[in-house]
């Protein structure tokens, strides 16, 4: 590189040397071709600058048009420039040359339109929303729209037509997989690259594959909570998976979408992304969508900063707690709500309104969540004003929002609330400080959402200082597990809602003391548990059957990370992602705790079983088959030694086999390896013997004398007679 | 099955031997001393003092009566097995590595390793039946491919060579041309670095082991894949058992992963598979280190083990193992 000599110093220079640098004309001094003398181009910066600016330049997304400007003469065209420029510049940073009036050549009056470029297309869309409709004064009410979006409405044709009729065409069965004839469950698994959806066969012993792809998404699959759709999260958005061959049958655009949730009836999808704001000062932008999951149709969109999303919950994903809308009012997906500061947004999904049109005022929510099964809303309001106004948790019933129950907490420190699967029994789990404030420990408010006036009663542990450590319900059931206690042998706990002689109050069933579990699995049918010791446990299992309060099997998967039961609680699963780099991979269990199988899958990232919708049958039938269990189990048990028969029979066969190969091909060997006999003597030397054969062995007694000495050994008769 | 543990090196294992007869065993390590031990109780017999670095491998000859040793202090050297003493040094420009005899034990092969700028070559040297007249000409010297050779030896009636290394590749050579007659074949071949080779007891297979996790049985004449055995960690070990139609493979966790946790993470097992049916039989456990070299008695009635840990593993089949039924 040259060396820059600044302007002052040439012109010094110039002085010196007694010329005169005016009477030069630069532009006629030429360089030799492919010589520069050392002195960098200038051009070549200016290529360069122009390249860093071309990521903007692409496009015009980030250029709005704005119509219904007022016509100015020259002399107002700089004052409307001003308050223009004002306007918008409040939403983003307009580019240096950003914005442009155009003029009537004739009149010299401004056109009543203009553009203005932003430095990001999302400035550009955040713009169109909120100044669209911006009344300047009663006769200028702006319409903004996006320039990319001209095109669109310059080809809408003048005259409606009557749109096409599509023919009909039949869909695919999206719940084939729930006819399999062997009734077997689906799972999906996610190992380096590939995704598979396999068949769990406890039968064979392995899984069978039904769909496989490479690079099926970019992040991570999710199934529907009915098992109906798979979902792949791709840069440009989602997409949804199904029927027998896994097709596309719908895609959901949302650039950049980072997480995505379903509604519990799978009619909707919420999608969500964040993106870096062009001003480091401001916080993230965050876009939500909602979509219907049939139809591809964004129902309602949602954008804002994340400080607007982060208010309340606990943490989550970069300060937003997701998922942002929880969905209540049970399969139907009537309702969805967020929470905000002082506020929780009700929307229903008939119209994706606010119910009643405005947000439930609450001061300082801190947390709410829905009742699985009915429209309820439970919330937490921590302690006001320190201490004067209690803590309370509320039951609000919707869409009328009266208040079904409030419950007032004192010297609260942390509340969390515990649904049980049918949304009968609510648990609230209440950290309280000590006197001193020093500490805190915990008790439980139990609430009885189905019976008259929601009783409330009040439980806490024999040793109310335990800390608690995971609790769970029993799904459908009455009854609950806990884990409490100190670390490296905690106690597990089990209470049922009812007493024998009364239903109406809690009793303990039994305390499991020190065991080696921090996280409660509940098959899904209730009844059995699964009490497992992930993380520092190293992947310690004990398959627990509450009924009988017995441990059926202990087991253990090395380093287990994740375990999750089968929808039908007949299997559990339990797996090492790559969290660990070793031991990735996941077992196989049946309810009782038997290991099935063992499949290790190198870079394992994900497992989920296919979830099944709920069943058809009302629960008196269902009881009658429980009874008549034994019934129906006779064909399932014949079909079992049926199928265990033929595999040792295929088995056996292969063995027989191989072993045939491997046999021949001996044979072959021994063959030349008999031709070559003269000649590998001859390397020997003649030495006749060849490898595995006739040399003898021999064996050789060595006698050593190691040492000759002599004793009188006293022989007693006594002794002798004994 | 309770093993005797055979603590004589004080640095990691690479190499395990045993005489025609099994009676003796010469264990080589990353110390500078091969030692032969009693193959039945696991005492301690001697030393061969001499080399200045890592010893890699080594061979014994069918009258058990010279050792060949190759190490990375740029030398192979020739011993005489009963009392100690070394007979010749070839020297070398670069570390070597893999030493074999062929039939006859009239001739070596040794492999040494790139260096700075050689490659990786294989050299054929003719042994004389007198020490005396021994020179360090090489019969023939063949330039390796890109990368270590782990392990050459000789194929049937010292016709071929057949090596295997770090490109994952086992290659078969003319041993008097030193052309390349064959390569393994890509789609059925090792993914990464192959670690180990182990002939059967007759020379009509071998088996090889890999840092991808698996083991694989190969025809010595066709160099055509015949069995493919799978474990859960890089395999640094293998042998072929002489009695049953048992393979057996060690390895483990890569030494320089070890420091998490749990000794039962890193598998550091030697894995009994069926020969024929590919399946897992058993494991015997107890290194605490991945396992590096591992060996049949002839009699395969006992094999030992020689792992990272320094400690030599001598095992001796208890009498259910014969009657294993799979």
């Amino acid at each position: 590189m040259g060396v820059r000599i600044p302007m002052e110093e040439i012109f010094a220079k110039a002085d010196e040397l007694n010329f005169d640098l005016t009477q030069i004309d630069l532009d006629s001094i030429k360089l030799p071709p492919g010589e520069d003398f050392g002195i960098p181009s200038d051009d070549d910066e200016e290529d360069l600058r122009l390249e860093e600016n071309l990521e903007f330049e692409a496009g015009y997304g980030n250029v709005i048009v704005v119509d219904h400007l007022p016509c100015v003469p020259p002399e107002k065209f700089e004052k409307l420039e001003g308050v223009i420029r004002k306007i918008f510049s409040q939403i983003g940073v307009i580019k240096e040359d950003g914005l442009w009036m155009p003029v009537d050549p004739a009149t010299q009056k401004t056109l009543g339109y203009g553009f203005i470029e932003y430095n990001t297309p999302q400035e550009a869309e955040l713009a169109k929303e909120k100044t669209h409709g911006y009344k300047l004064d009663k006769t200028h009410i702006f319409a903004v729209n996006l320039l990319d979006d001209f095109d669109r409405f310059m080809k809408v044709p003048d005259e409606w037509a009557l749109p096409e009729t599509k023919p009909y065409t039949p869909g695919e069965n999206l719940q084939q997989w729930l006819t399999d004839e062997k009734a077997r469950d689906q799972f999906v698994i996610r190992a380096g690259n590939d995704t598979e959806v396999l068949w769990n066969d406890p039968r064979q012993l392995k899984p069978q594959r039904a769909y496989h792809r490479a690079h099926w998404t970019e992040s991570f699959v999710q199934w529907s909570p009915r098992g109906t759709y798979l979902a792949t999260v791709h840069r440009q958005g989602a997409a949804v998976w199904g029927g027998k061959e896994f097709n596309r049958l719908m895609r959901y655009a949302h650039p950049q979408v980072k997480l995505i949730d379903f509604s519990p009836g799978e009619k909707f999808l919420v999608t969500y992304s964040s993106h870096e704001p062009s001003n480091p000062r401001e916080s993230h932008k965050i876009v939500l969508n909602i979509f219907d999951v049939r139809t591809g149709k964004v129902m309602r969109d949602f954008k804002g900063n994340a400080d607007e999303f982060a208010a309340g919950g606990t943490g989550g994903v970069s300060g937003v707690s997701w998922p942002v809308f929880r969905w209540g009012g049970g399969k139907e997906d009537k309702y969805f709500a967020r929470i905000g500061k002082n506020v929780i947004s009700v929307y229903e999904t008939e119209t994706f309104t606010l119910i009643d049109k405005k947000s439930i005022k609450v001061e300082n929510v801190l947390d709410f969540s829905w009742s699985p099964s009915d429209p309820i809303l439970a919330l937490f309001v921590p302690e006001l004003g320190g201490g004067n106004q209690p803590a309370r948790v509320s039951l609000i019933q919707l869409p009328g929002k009266e208040e079904l129950r409030q419950k007032n907490l004192f010297s609260v420190s942390d509340c969390r609330m515990y649904w049980q699967s049918n949304g009968e029994y609510l648990a609230v789990k209440v950290d309280r400080y000590t006197k001193t404030k020093k500490s805190t420990y915990t008790g439980f408010e139990l609430f009885r959402i189905k019976e008259r006036d929601i009783p409330i009663e009040v439980l806490e542990l024999e040793n109310k200082n335990d800390k608690i450590i995971a609790f769970a319900w029993e799904p459908k059931g009455h009854r609950f597990a806990v884990i409490h206690g100190d670390s490296p042998r905690p106690d597990i706990s089990f209470y049922s809602m009812r007493t024998s002689h009364n239903t109406g109050r809690v009793s303990k069933l039994i305390t499991l003391k020190g065991k080696p579990a921090n996280a409660l699995f509940w098959s899904p049918t209730g009844r059995f548990i699964l009490l497992a010791g992930l993380r520092g446990f190293n992947g310690q299992l004990e398959f627990f059957n509450v009924d009988e309060l017995e441990t059926m099997q202990t087991g253990e998967h090395f380093m287990a990370t994740d375990i999750e039961w089968d929808p039908t609680g007949r299997y559990v699963a339990t797996s090492v992602t790559s969290v660990h780099e070793m031991e990735n991979g996941f077992h196989i269990w049946s309810f009782n705790g038997k290991l099935l199988y063992r499949i290790p899958r190198d870079r394992f990232y994900q497992f989920l079983w296919r979830p099944r919708p709920a069943s058809f049958l009302t629960a008196e039938k269902e009881e009658e088959i429980a009874k008549n269990l034994k019934k129906y189990s006779k064909k399932y048990e014949a079909e079992d030694q049926d199928v265990s028969l033929l595999l040792s029979e295929q088995d056996r066969e292969k063995r027989r086999k191989l072993q045939e190969e491997w046999e021949a091909w001996v044979k072959k060997w021994k063959q030349v390896h008999e031709e070559e006999k003269i000649a590998r003597q001859n390397l020997r030397d003649g030495e006749a013997s060849d490898e595995e054969e006739e040399y003898e062995a021999k064996e050789v007694e060595v006698e050593e004398v190691i040492d000759t000495r002599e004793e009188i050994v006293h022989y007693e008769e006594d002794d002798a007679d004994n | 099955m309770r093993p005797i543990l055979m603590k004589g090196h004080e640095r990691p294992l690479t190499f395990l031997k045993y005489n025609r007869e099994g009676d003796l065993l010469f264990s080589c390590a990353k110390d500078h001393t091969p030692t032969v031990w009693f193959a039945d109780n696991g005492e301690r017999l001697g030393t061969y003092r001499g080399h200045n670095g890592a010893v890699w491998c080594c061979d014994v000859s069918r009258d058990s009566t010279r050792l060949i040793t190759g190490s990375a202090d740029q030398s192979a050297k020739l011993w005489n097995v009963q009392t100690g003493t070394q007979l010749f040094s070839f020297n070398f420009d670069s570390p070597a590595r893999a030493v074999d005899f062929g039939v006859g034990d009239d001739l070596a092969v040794i492999t040494t390793d790139p260096f700075i700028e050689l490659p990786s070559a294989i050299h054929v040297k003719r042994i004389s039946k007198d020490p005396s007249e021994q020179t360090a000409k090489s019969l023939l010297e063949i330039r390796g491919p890109v990368g270590r050779i782990n392990r050459a030896v000789w194929g049937p009636l010292n016709k071929t060579i057949i090596s295997a290394g770090e490109d994952a590749v086992v290659r078969m050579w003319d041993s008097e041309t030193g052309k390349l007659i064959k390569e393994s074949e890509k789609e059925t071949g090792h993914v990464k670095a192959i670690t180990s080779l182990s002939k059967s007891a007759d020379g009509s297979h071998f088996l090889t082991g890999s840092v991808d996790h698996s083991a694989r049985l190969w025809d010595t004449r066709t160099l055509t894949l015949i069995k493919t055995y799978v474990t859960e960690r890089p395999v640094n070990a293998v042998a072929i058992s002489p009695l049953l139609d048992h393979v057996v493979i060690g390895g483990g966790q890569h030494a320089v992963d070890v420091t998490t946790t749990d000794r039962r993470a890193g598998k550091f097992e030697a894995k009994f598979f069926h020969k024929i049916l590919q399946e897992e039989i058993g494991g015997v456990k107890g290194h605490f280190g991945p396992i590096n070299a591992l060996a049949f008695n002839p009699d395969g009635r006992s094999f030992s083990s020689g792992g990272e840990d320094g400690y030599i593993r001598l095992h001796h089949f208890d009498p259910d193992y014969f009657h294993i039924k799979v």
